[in-house]
Parts: structure tokens; C-alpha cells; sequence
């Protein structure tokens, strides 16, 4: 029973507690560049949850075998392969969203969030975790793309998904769907996200705070709440 | 005169940083200190301009004679790490002072998306080979540019007083994105 709480751990982690997005900052290129639309979001994330998921099967399939210093090479050329057969699949089956996507799906190479859990994760773990591990960020990613694409295609476009949401008296920020609606509003999204859970924070420090002074006890000390992890 | 706008097109209008999101990840970590901004940026242009050289030769010497254009993505990979890797040797046996002001950043580059991103946009617009060194080093130089002007912006920046949650990477997004409203103005000139 312990076995399967911590299984499903390894997946959850990714939707919020390590984010690649808000909170390992990995993958930011892709992140900030296509999502014009919620549309090109959630094919981007789809299209890297796939390479993550099939590398990290692989990677922590042949992880004994990979002699240390040459494993970040080995590990591109895994990645690489995967990102081959993406590309060629949407160019050949999505063709309007491979263009709109343009060079973003061959980049997923680079994206640090794959290299990044091959190299914490699925180098040190077995198949299993890691296929799951690697949904969980996937997950993740795909939350975050698509929250941000939605947001700059609703105030850009008036629309989510293609849907005119907005009536037609708004009139829309073009700045929005601009590199600059990109920065902005990643930046003030992750500074809001950042508040939020900097006052759960303080709300569940001071609850523990009362609880401690109803149980009659008094010496409250920074490592009593360091310990219940506040 | 079309050498020109192709350096002018990638070092200012289609910035790499500000317009084509390449290269996010040095931009938000490496520019902190104005010093740091142009070691990294001069690696990287220089990395750059190997790069289209070598990407193009690659390009239309092996992978397209021999009809092996789907090996792009992991031959271009590939002949990047390779390249950066006997970069930084060759330097480091060359010239001391160079390899310490660019040492450390070299590895960081491999997986510099600006890089990848460069050969890949090189060989999609089938640009011919003066055509690809010049569009290399107008990406180095653009976002050697993006990177000094941050830089400098940030070392005010940590003198300001910044609500806490904003602190970090939010408020250099932000300033980033201001920087790319800025960099818009240049859309006039080709």
C-alpha cells in the first residue's frame, strides 16, 4: 500500500511541487515562444511529454550500462531520436501546427527540462518511477503552457481554443499575442504564483503556531517549525 | 546590401532573445553582472559563427548529397557538442587568459537552445554560405547585445526596491518584456 502512495507521488510532484515552469525555470523557450494560442501550447507540451516520457524509459533502461563521462552525449542522441520521429509525425500528419510551431519542435532537443530529469532522475531510477516521473512533468508543463496560452490568446484574440469568448466591443491587446505579451505575462504570472503560495505558507505556519500554544506548549523555536516543514 | 539586412534583421529586429525566445536560459542566469554578460556573449557569438560554418557544410556537403536530411536533428546536435568541446580545448591550449574568461561558459552553450535554433533557422531559409556566417554572427552579436543591456538593467535593478515575490526571475521577465517592446522599434528599419 506504501508502495503505491509514493508511485503516485512520483507523478504528482510534477503538476506543482517541482513545475518545470514556475518552479525549476527549465524549458522557458518554448514556454515564452509558442503559446500565441492555448491550441500551440498544448500541442508544444504534448509534442515534449512524449520525448520526455519515451527518453526517460530508455535512459532508465540502459542507465547501467552508460559509462559515466560520456553520458549527457548518450543521452542527446536518445533525446535526438525521439524528436526526429515527432518532427517527421507532424509534419506529415499536423501540417498547420508544425508550421506554426516552425523550429520549436526540433529545439525540444535542447530543452532543458528533458536533459534535466534524465540527468536528476531518470539516470538514478528505475523504468517505472521514471515513466511516471516524466508524465508528471510532462503534466506539468502542459498546465502551465496552457493557462499561459490561454491567457495572452484570450486578451490577444478575444478567443480560447478558437472559441470567441470576448465580445466583439472589446478591443484586443495586440501586444498580447507580441514577444513582449510573452514576458509579461510569464513574469507577472510567476510573481502571483509566488505570493500565493508565500501566504499558504504563513497561513499554515501560524495555524501550527496555535496549535502548539493550545497543546500547552511553550517553547515555540525556529527548528520545532523548520521540523513540521513550515 | 542583402548581407546587410540579413546581420541587421538577426542582431536587432528578430533579435534571437527578445523575438525568437532563443536562448532564454543564459539570459535569465548569466545576466547578472555586466563582466559575466559579455564573456558569455562573446562565447557564444563565436560558438555562433562555428557553428553556421560548420552546420552549413554539414548541411549541403554530407546529409543532402546523400539524401539524409531526417539525420538533421541529431547530426546538428551532435557536431554543436563536438564543436564546443574542441573549442574550449583548442582554447584552453592556446590562450589562458581567454580560457578563463570564457571557460566556464563554454559547456553552458551546448545546450543553448540560440544555437541549435541558428543552424536549424540556417538551413530552413536554405540561406547560402556567406548568407549563414553572417546570420551567425548578427544572432551572436544580438544576443550578446540583449544579454549587456539586461546585465545592466539587473546591477540597477538589485538597488531597487522590489516586492519580495517578484524578486528574481518574475521581475526579470518583466524587464525583459519591456526590453522587447523597446526592441520593436527597430521593426522600421528593413
Amino acid at each position: 500500500m506504501k508502495k503505491q502512495v509514493t508511485l503516485l507521488r512520483e507523478f504528482t510532484k510534477g503538476l506543482w511541487e517541482i513545475n518545470p515552469t514556475f518552479k525549476q525555470i527549465l524549458g522557458m523557450c518554448p514556454t515564452l515562444a509558442v503559446t500565441v494560442s492555448a491550441i500551440n501550447g498544448i500541442a508544444m507540451a504534448l509534442a515534449t511529454t512524449f520525448v520526455l516520457v519515451f527518453s526517460s524509459l530508455f535512459i532508465s533502461l540502459v542507465r547501467k550500462w552508460i559509462p559515466n563521462q560520456v553520458r549527457i552525449a548518450s543521452y542527446i542522441v536518445i533525446i535526438a531520436t525521439f524528436v526526429t520521429i515527432v518532427d517527421l509525425v507532424m509534419k506529415a500528419q499536423f501540417v498547420e501546427l508544425s508550421k506554426a510551431l516552425g523550429p520549436f519542435i526540433p529545439l525540444i532537443v535542447v530543452n532543458c527540462i528533458i536533459l534535466g530529469r534524465a540527468e536528476a532522475f531518470a539516470s538514478k531510477n528505475n523504468a517505472l518511477r521514471s515513466v511516471l516521473d516524466a508524465l508528471g512533468n510532462g503534466a506539468g508543463f502542459l498546465i502551465s503552457l496552457f493557462v499561459l496560452g490561454s491567457i495572452r490568446e484570450l486578451i490577444g484574440s478575444r478567443s480560447i481554443l478558437g472559441y470567441q469568448v470576448l465580445p466583439n466591443g472589446f478591443e484586443p491587446w495586440i501586444i498580447m499575442i507580441l514577444p513582449a505579451g510573452a514576458f509579461l505575462t510569464l513574469g507577472l504570472m510567476m510573481g502571483f504564483a509566488n505570493m500565493f503560495i508565500e501566504r499558504k505558507k504563513n497561513l499554515e505556519r501560524e495555524s501550527l503556531i496555535a496549535q502548539y500554544k493550545r497543546a500547552g506548549r511553550e517553547e515555540i523555536t525556529e527548528e520545532v517549525l523548520k521540523e513540521a516543514g513550515v | 546590401m542583402e548581407l546587410l539586412i540579413i546581420f541587421i534583421s538577426a542582431a536587432l529586429v528578430n533579435n534571437f532573445v527578445l523575438s525568437y525566445f532563443l536562448g532564454i536560459c543564459p539570459f535569465i542566469g548569466v545576466s547578472n553582472k555586466t563582466s559575466s554578460a559579455i564573456s558569455m556573449g562573446m562565447a557564444t557569438t563565436f560558438v555562433m559563427v562555428l557553428t553556421a560554418i560548420v552546420s552549413w557544410l554539414l548541411f549541403n556537403l554530407v546529409l543532402v548529397p546523400y539524401r539524409l536530411e531526417f539525420l538533421q536533428i541529431p547530426s546538428f546536435i551532435l557536431v554543436i557538442a563536438a564543436l564546443v568541446q574542441f573549442v574550449e580545448m583548442v582554447i584552453k591550449k592556446v590562450s589562458q587568459p581567454l580560457y578563463r574568461a570564457l571557460g566556464i561558459f563554454l559547456p553552458l552553450i551546448t545546450t543553448n537552445c540560440a544555437i541549435l535554433g541558428l543552424a536549424l533557422l540556417a538551413s530552413m531559409r536554405s540561406y547560402d554560405f556567406m548568407q549563414s556566417v553572417i546570420f551567425g554572427f548578427g544572432a551572436g552579436a544580438g544576443f550578446t547585445l540583449a544579454l549587456v543591456i539586461m546585465a545592466g538593467i539587473r546591477e540597477e535593478l538589485d538597488l531597487a526596491d522590489v516586492p519580495k515575490p517578484f524578486k528574481g526571475a518574475p521581475i526579470t521577465l518583466i524587464v525583459a518584456g519591456i526590453l522587447a517592446l523597446a526592441f520593436m522599434g527597430f521593426a522600421g528599419m528593413i
